[in-house]
Parts: structure tokens; C-alpha cells; sequence
């Protein structure tokens, strides 16, 4: 593809890649995501190939290998277009059968959602019931894209904001934009990102940086990978507006080492808009150069803390900084730097194209936008899920979650796990808000969503919360290294029987300690899960420590 | 460097722009317990007992005052019973590895520490980083080092080095406010190279 | 419920994967070459060798601090501080199970115990015959499949204690 120097040059060739495709001929997305992968997605695709290899089929069918759909429980999924037919549980044996009936356009009815109590089958996405109750602004494209072909981001309209920002914005008027639609942060902060952005094209000097933190390490969170796994270009549309609106030249995005498909994909796409003009020098015939790195961790928790990030890219240890002067003033080479989540970046491109007072029409007063969760824990339909901010949670957790498995009621969600906390069943429906999460203590978080069932031993919670991360701290300061492990000291003897009277004074003096006097984000909220288990389910507790006898666990699975 | 005039314990003080909160405080004759800490060695800021309460337009925050910087009308409390209670707890939780260490147990009375609050542990370090960071800051040799994760963290005499370098030097034995640094080198040269310490003449 | 590809494998190439070796000094040193004289990529270099050889001998550790101008403690500490890197050789099958939140839940605490219990070893630990290496946490995201084991990159979803012996026999 050549370079393209112009917005009606970039036009043209979208125009082109629309007019060779059929919107009729039927296309089969099958799911190539880390979840259906696991579940033997990669030999359905590879049953697919070798299928479509044979005579006859390749003219009359497409056949597109994507990211996450999103309804990771009953994968492998595929989703058949036009239509939106979505089969589940798909095996390689099947692929015939599919191949040869979509082409006919015949539905097969042993593939398609069937409610588990009813039996009731859905055919349409937008009718099963997983689906049904989302918005899927973010997430909804990932079916229609192969991530490794940026004509396909094309296709739906992709890097248009990008353009508009280009050649009829400039970059007071985006920043306005992102300020005017109160776009907060997605990857546990909540802070307004219009002020970040803000922040940092306001600080003195010319080199600046934005950087992606694509470093997922919340256990239970997996939709941040899912998104960027599945769609890298909105994501790097996202960024190169805002390193425009910020006056940055140079962009890193950050990984897990771990996530080796996650950094093809993203080491792809970087180089095809590269190619493209989109990326690099001359963007689009602007003037506008930004370049973009990728750097990945060396497998620590910690790396995903914003000012262990930057130590990090600049070749140190992940260690994080007191935050005595804000990153966004000093950070990289104590240069201007601006960090959001991959989920932050990916809402700018909406932002731009349809406005703020759009995007302020979706969610509540103080929270807006769509919200990625991560669904799962003892849930029947886990996944990616994505709904308003202001959705009930009793929506998230019953309608799409189809709530626990075998018929167990769910006692308490947790969300922001490890420096989260949980909050009891009756809590359910409060809506999904920043700031009502985090005064009933359990604040959003990256947006993955435990749900526990009737079993769950909340005294184990809090012990297994604080076990995570006492393998992820660095062991430096004292109430952090020594409060955890006095903290973990005191919940694993409760839940083996041998709690003490005064333990839960001694956990409450060290989770008020730990919470002041730690480091870093890291230690100040290591105790915040259990401080949450305090709150609502101090009765468990009080039980356990009362009962003298060797009880054991109380999770037998 | 311009002057910065700041209040700590209604006291009026006035500091150079880029000292420490605890630089200011020594300066002026009021005294923060310290563990970590030492004149000849960057601030570490790990022991977090030298904590203060500091006020910044309005909001209250707890900063260690060895790494915090002074700054114009900062507001500085060195006693409340926000900072009280950090260092109580902090110092019963290192009572747990050293209860007989002197400059815990002197703090422990003015704090009113419990050494028994916490179950004990088995190492008497604190961690407190004064033997590698004077190893490594003033005598440029890296003999000892901290090693492992987290509450593994430990320090550890490098054999390689430790049997060239230390028998002669051994002054960051008198820095261990735990005496525990001493027993880690005598531990290792029992082990790692019995009978090989470098006796003799190492005089400059 | 998957099929491991390593069953089918003939017995030369897994011969091959035995990771008691120790790479050749010529492979280490052009990795540590290519960093000569640049403190700031002693990371970089360490995970580069331990993906390579599977564990970073002590005298390559000395090799890295000498080639790399930073004082051998500073490396020691460094791969001793991150998990990633293993200061011991590997075995010839990584078995991680999934201890992430979701898995957990959903009895990831069982399978560990049983999964120990077939292969007679701990979490961070190799058996005499250097055929496992255990490992836990990390919650890898594919949440929804657990609880799980990995091994050597396969997932097996959906475990349950009973399935534990069954699907790790065929790792010899």
C-alpha cells in the first residue's frame, strides 16, 4: 500500500477497500482470541484454512480469523455475516457443516445459543442474551476485524477521527473535546483524562510522551488484552490523537512479555500504518511526525504502576516513585509524560468522530462512556462484556452473567482485585459508577468483575488477595514486606481453625498502617480487599476466629 | 537557592529550597526517629518511621520527611496520632524480627510499641539497606547485596567478593542497628569460604 | 480436553528440549555482546538468555555484570527479584497452574494439591529426573477455561483433580 498524504487520499483508498468487498457474500469470523484459543480455537481455524482450500468454496465464502468476541465461556465462537448467526462451542469437525450451509445460507441449529434452563435458542447476536443487554461500542468490532490486516479497520471507518483531528482540529480544540466528554481513565484511577493530557502539554519543555499501559496484570481482567489483541489500530488511532492534542512526537506502548500474540499483533500494526502514512514521519501530509515503541515487562505486577512503567522503559528496574511531582509533569527521563490504559485510548476515536456531547449522553452524571468488564469467578456466561456506565449491576451479573452455576446464589462481587474490595449481594443493584463503587469500597478498578456464590469462604478472599501480592511486592518498605506479612500471617491461622481473640484489631491496626505509611499504590492498597471483608462480612470472620477447632478450609471443590 | 519558609510543629522554620523536610527539621533543632537513614547515604525512605503529616493547600497527606521536599508555607506535624500510630505499628512489626535491637527498643518506649504484638519471626534484620547502600555509596564495593522478592527479601554477602573485601573493612557492622550484618558475614565466610578471609595488611 | 501436541512428538526432538544444558558460550555471548557496556539493559539481556537457556547459571551472571558495567550484586539481585528468571535449571515440561482470582474460585487451590502430588514437587521447583518444573500465578486472562493447567504453552481447560494424572503422564 503507498503512502498516503491526504485526507481525501486516505478516502479514496477506503473507498476502494469497501467497493472490492461483497457485503453479501457471507463471512465467517471465527474467534482467535486468548480464551478460544485455549479451547482449541487455533484447530478450528486451521480447519477452516484446509476446508476453504478446496474447490469451489474460496469465491463464494469469506473467512476472517479475529480477536475476542467477547462470550469467552462458550467458545470457540464464530459469527456468521450478514446476520450476525452466532455458533458456539464450535469443534473442527463442524467446519464442514459450516462452511457448506452458510454458503447457503442455512443456520444450524445444534451451533446456536440455547438458554440453559429454557432451552430457548437464539440465532442473532443481538438476541442472545449475553449479548442482548451490552453496548459493545469498543468491543462490538472485533468480530468484523483480522487483526493483522489494517484494511479491515479500514473497512469500518477507522482512522477517520484521526483525520478529522488533522486537517480541521487543532490541538486546543481535541483537548477540549476529551475535557468536554469527562473521558476517565479506564485502567483504575478514574482521573479525568482531559486534565492528564492537559497537565502534560502544559509542562515546560518540547520532548513529551504518551504512553499506552497495556500491562494487565489484575488478575480476572483479561478485556484490556482482549481489546488490543483484537483491534491494535483503535487503539493507536487513540494514541496518535492524543499525542497530537499533547504536542508528543513519540509514543511507547507497553506490554506484558507474556502476551506473545498481543505483541505480534500490536509490532503488526504499528508497522502497517507505518506503511500506510498513518504513523511516523509526515503523518498523512500533515507535517505531524509521532512515532510509537514497544517495550515489554520483565513479569511483575508491579510493572502495570504507572511510575514503575516509566522506570521500566527507560531501561531500570520496574520500581515506582513516591509521586511527590506528578509523572505527567516528570516522568520519562523526568520528561512530560502522559500514561493511559489501552481501554482510555480506545474511546478517543469515538470522542473525536462523534462528539462529546454524544459520548456525555451515554452513562451517569460523573461516569461516562461504555465500561469493558471482565466477567467471571463463579459465573455462568464469563467474558468481555460491555455495557453504559449506570448499567445495574444485577444486569451484568444475572441478565448477561446468567448468574452462578449450579444454581448457587451469588453472595458478593469483587471488583479491582487485589486493590479492590467486595460488596455483598444486596449491593446488586447498584449501578456501574466510579465514584458509587468506590464509596460502597469496591471501586471499578480495571473492570474486572469477580462474582463469588453462596460458598465462598470471604475470610479465604482476603488471605488468597493479600498471598497474590505478597509475591508481587518488591519487599522494600516495611509496612508493605511486614504488614502483609503479619496480615497473612493472622487470615491463614483463621482459616485453618486457629484464630485468636484480638487478630481482628491487630488486621485492623495493619491495614490502617498499610494504607498510609507504604510506598507506593501497590501497599497502600494491599489491605483494601480485606478492609471491604470487614465491612460487610465481618460475622465470618468473627465466626472463624470463635471457632477453636481444627476446621480446615471451607472451599472443598 | 532561594529560601523557603515553612512550619513544622507551629513552629516558624526557614529552610533552603531543595532540602528535605527532615534536613529542615534537623536544622532547627526538632528531632524525627529515623532507622534507614544516614548523613553519609542517599535517603532510602524504606523504614517510613521518620513519617510526617504534612497539610498542602488544604489536604493532608503522610510523606516521609527524609525524601519529602521543603517547600513554601508547607505545614508540618512531626507528632499526631496519625503519625503515632504509623510508627507504633512499624515498630512492633520490626519488634517481631529484633526485640532486643536498642534503637528499636528506645523507640518502642516512646511509641508504646508492644514487642509481642506480633508473632515473631525468624530473621533479626530490618532490612533497613545501611550495609549495602554504605557498601555500595561509600566504599564502592558491593559485597553485600539484597537479593530475593519480597518478604524474602534478605541480604546476602557475595562469597566472591565478601572473601577479598570484607575481614579488612567491616564497618558496616557498627551501621547494623540489629547487629544481624555481622552474624550474615561470619555465616557466609563459615560456609561459602571457610578459613580463606583476606588477613593481613589492606591498609591504604 | 485438548490433545497435546507434545505426545506426538518422536523421542529425538524432545530429546532435544532437555534444559540441564547450558546454551553454547558462543549463543551467550553474542547476546551479551550486543549490550556491551549498557547498564540500562541488564533486564533486556537476562530475559533474553533465560528465554534461550531456561536458567541463568551463576558464572553467566558474572559474564552479564562484567560485560554490562554493573557490580555483580546489582545482577544477583535483579534474578533473584523476578520470577521470570530461574537461577536453576528447568525440567523438560513447565507445568503453570493457573492460581488467578477466577481460577481460584473455581478450585484452583484442589488441582495445585493434586498436581503436586503427581509430580512430587512445589511451586518454583524442578524433580530429580529434571522431567517438571511447577510453577503458579500469573493469571495469563484466559479466564473463562479455568481452572487450567499450562503446560509448555498448552492449556488444559477445565481441570478437575480426577483429569490431573491423566493429562500430565503423557508429558515423559
Amino acid at each position: 500500500m503507498t503512502k498516503l498524504h491526504s485526507a481525501a487520499e486516505l478516502e479514496n483508498l477506503r473507498a476502494g477497500i469497501l467497493s472490492s468487498r461483497d457485503p453479501a457474500q457471507p463471512c465467517i469470523a471465527v474467534c482467535a482470541g486468548a480464551g478460544c484459543r485455549g479451547a482449541d480455537a487455533g484447530r478450528v481455524v486451521g480447519a477452516i484454512e484446509e476446508e476453504i482450500g478446496k474447490p469451489g468454496l474460496a469465491d463464494k465464502v469469506n473467512v476472517r480469523a479475529t480477536g475476542c468476541h467477547g462470550f469467552c465461556e462458550k467458545g470457540p465462537n464464530v459469527v456468521i455475516s450478514p446476520g450476525d448467526i452466532c455458533y458456539f462451542e464450535v469443534k473442527p469437525e463442524d467446519v464442514p457443516e459450516i462452511l457448506a450451509r452458510t454458503i447457503k445460507g442455512e443456520v444450524i441449529e445444534r451451533l446456536v445459543y440455547a438458554h440453559p434452563d429454557t432451552g430457548q435458542k437464539a440465532v442473532h447476536l443481538g438476541e442472545v442474551p449475553f449479548y442482548k443487554h451490552q453496548t459493545r461500542l469498543l468491543i462490538g468490532d472485533n468480530p468484523k476485524i483480522d487483526p493483522m490486516r489494517i484494511e479491515d479497520y479500514l473497512a469500518l471507518g477507522g482512522y477517520a477521527a484521526l483525520s478529522k483531528v488533522l486537517f480541521e482540529m487543532s490541538p486546543g480544540q481535541v483537548l477540549d473535546e476529551v475535557k468536554k466528554a469527562n473521558l476517565r481513565g479506564r485502567g483504575g484511577g478514574g482521573f479525568p483524562a482531559g486534565l492528564k493530557w492537559e497537565t502534560a502539554k502544559n509542562a515546560p519543555g518540547d520532548d513529551k510522551y504518551v504512553i499506552v499501559n497495556a500491562h494487565e496484570g489484575e488478575p480476572g481482567a483479561f478485556m484490556d488484552r482482549a481489546l488490543f489483541t483484537g483491534n491494535p489500530h483503535k487503539v493507536l488511532e487513540g494514541l496518535i490523537i492524543g499525542a497530537y492534542a499533547i504536542g508528543s512526537h513519540r509514543g511507547f506502548i507497553y506490554t506484558r512479555h507474556d502476551s506473545p500474540q498481543l505483541i505480534k499483533h500490536v509490532r503488526n500494526a504499528l508497522a502497517q500504518a507505518e506503511e500506510v502514512g498513518l504513523l511516523g514521519e509526515n503523518i498523512l501530509g500533515t507535517g505531524f511526525d509521532f512515532r510509537v515503541e514497544l517495550h515489554f515487562d520483565v513479569g511483575i505486577f508491579v510493572s502495570g504502576e504507572s511510575s514503575a512503567l516509566m522506570r521500566s522503559i527507560e531501561g531500570n528496574p520496574p520500581e515506582p516513585r513516591p509521586k511527590y511531582i506528578r509523572t505527567s509533569v516528570a516522568g520519562i527521563w523526568d520528561k512530560p509524560s502522559n500514561l493511559n490504559n489501552v481501554e482510555t485510548w480506545a474511546n478517543v476515536p469515538q470522542i473525536i468522530s462523534r462528539g462529546a456531547d454524544w459520548y456525555t449522553s451515554i452513562g451517569t452524571e460523573r461516569s461516562k462512556g461504555t465500561k469493558l468488564i471482565s466477567l467471571s469467578g463463579n459465573v455462568v456466561n464469563s467474558g468481555v462484556v460491555e455495557v453504559p456506565m449506570g448499567t445495574p449491576l444485577r444486569t451484568i451479573v444475572y441478565d448477561i452473567g446468567g448468574g452462578a452455576p449450579g444454581g448457587k446464589a451469588p453472595k458478593a462481587v469483587h471488583f479491582g482485585g487485589p486493590m479492590g474490595g467486595s460488596i455483598p449481594e444486596r449491593f446488586i443493584d447498584t449501578p456501574l459508577d466510579f465514584d458509587e463503587l468506590a464509596a460502597l469500597g469496591a471501586p471499578i478498578g480495571a473492570g474486572g468483575l469477580l462474582v463469588m456464590d453462596e460458598e465462598t469462604d470471604m475470610v479465604d478472599v482476603a488471605r488468597y488477595f493479600l498471598e497474590f501480592l505478597t509475591n508481587e511486592s518488591c519487599g522494600k518498605c516495611v509496612p508493605c514486606r511486614e504488614g502483609m506479612r503479619q496480615m497473612l500471617k493472622i487470615l491463614t491461622n483463621i482459616t485453618i481453625g486457629k484464630g485468636k481473640s484480638g487478630d481482628i484489631g491487630r488486621l485492623e491496626d495493619l491495614s490502617d498502617v498499610t494504607g498510609l505509611a507504604c510506598l507506593c499504590a501497590l501497599g497502600k492498597t494491599a489491605a483494601d480487599p480485606l478492609r471491604s471483608m470487614l465491612r460487610y462480612f465481618r460475622d465470618e470472620y468473627e465466626t472463624q476466629i470463635a471457632r477453636g477447632s481444627e476446621a480446615g478450609r471451607s472451599e472443598t471443590r | 537557592m532561594s529560601e523557603a519558609l515553612l512550619q513544622i510543629d507551629g513552629k516558624a522554620v526557614k529552610a533552603t529550597e531543595g532540602m528535605t523536610v527532615l534536613q529542615a527539621a534537623q536544622q532547627a533543632g526538632i528531632s524525627i526517629p529515623t532507622l534507614c537513614h544516614h548523613e553519609q547515604l542517599e535517603p532510602y525512605g524504606v523504614c517510613r518511621i521518620c513519617m510526617v503529616e504534612v497539610e498542602v493547600r488544604g489536604r493532608k497527606n503522610y510523606v516521609v520527611s527524609c525524601l519529602y521536599p521543603v517547600a513554601r508555607d508547607l505545614v508540618v506535624r512531626t507528632r499526631s496520632e496519625g503519625v503515632d500510630k504509623i510508627r507504633r505499628v512499624i515498630l512492633e512489626e520490626l519488634l517481631a524480627h529484633a526485640p532486643d535491637s536498642p534503637a528499636l527498643v528506645a523507640l518502642a518506649q516512646e511509641y508504646g510499641a508492644d514487642r509481642d504484638r506480633f508473632e515473631k519471626e525468624s530473621s533479626f534484620c530490618i532490612l533497613c539497606g545501611l550495609c549495602v547502600r554504605y557498601c555500595a555509596e561509600v566504599k564502592q564495593k558491593n559485597a553485600v547485596g539484597f537479593i530475593e522478592q519480597g518478604p524474602r527479601r534478605e541480604i546476602s554477602f557475595i562469597p566472591e567478593i565478601a572473601s577479598k573485601e570484607c575481614w579488612d573493612c567491616q564497618e558496616c557492622f557498627a551501621l547494623c542497628p540489629t547487629s544481624y550484618a555481622q552474624a550474615a558475614y561470619f555465616l557466609t565466610e563459615a560456609l561459602a569460604f571457610p578459613g580463606k578471609r583476606r588477613a593481613g595488611s589492606h591498609s591504604a | 480436553m485438548n490433545v497435546s501436541d507434545q505426545a506426538a512428538e518422536p523421542a529425538a526432538a524432545r530429546d532435544r528440549k532437555v534444559r540441564t544444558a547450558v546454551m553454547g558460550d558462543d549463543k551467550m555471548d553474542k547476546i551479551i555482546d550486543k549490550h556491551r557496556g549498557k547498564p540500562g539493559s541488564l533486564i533486556h539481556v537476562l530475559m533474553e538468555i533465560q528465554h534461550e537457556n531456561h536458567w541463568l547459571p551463576r558464572d553467566v551472571l558474572h559474564k552479564v555484570a562484567e560485560a554490562l558495567d554493573v557490580p555483580f550484586g546489582r545482577v544477583l539481585q535483579i534474578a533473584t527479584l523476578y520470577k521470570t528468571f530461574s537461577l536453576t535449571p528447568k525440567g523438560r515440561h513447565e507445568v503453570h497452574v493457573c492460581t488467578g482470582i477466577s481460577c481460584h474460585l473455581r478450585g484452583a487451590a484442589k488441582l495445585l494439591e493434586t498436581v503436586q502430588h503427581v509430580t512430587g514437587i512445589k511451586p518454583g521447583e524442578t524433580d530429580a529426573e529434571s522431567r517438571f518444573s511447577l510453577e503458579t500465578g500469573s493469571c495469563l486472562g484466559s479466564c473463562s477455561l479455568g481452572p487450567e493447567i499450562i503446560v509448555n504453552g498448552t492449556h488444559h481447560a477445565r481441570m478437575t483433580p480426577a483429569k490431573v494424572e491423566d493429562v500430565l503422564k503423557d508429558y515423559r
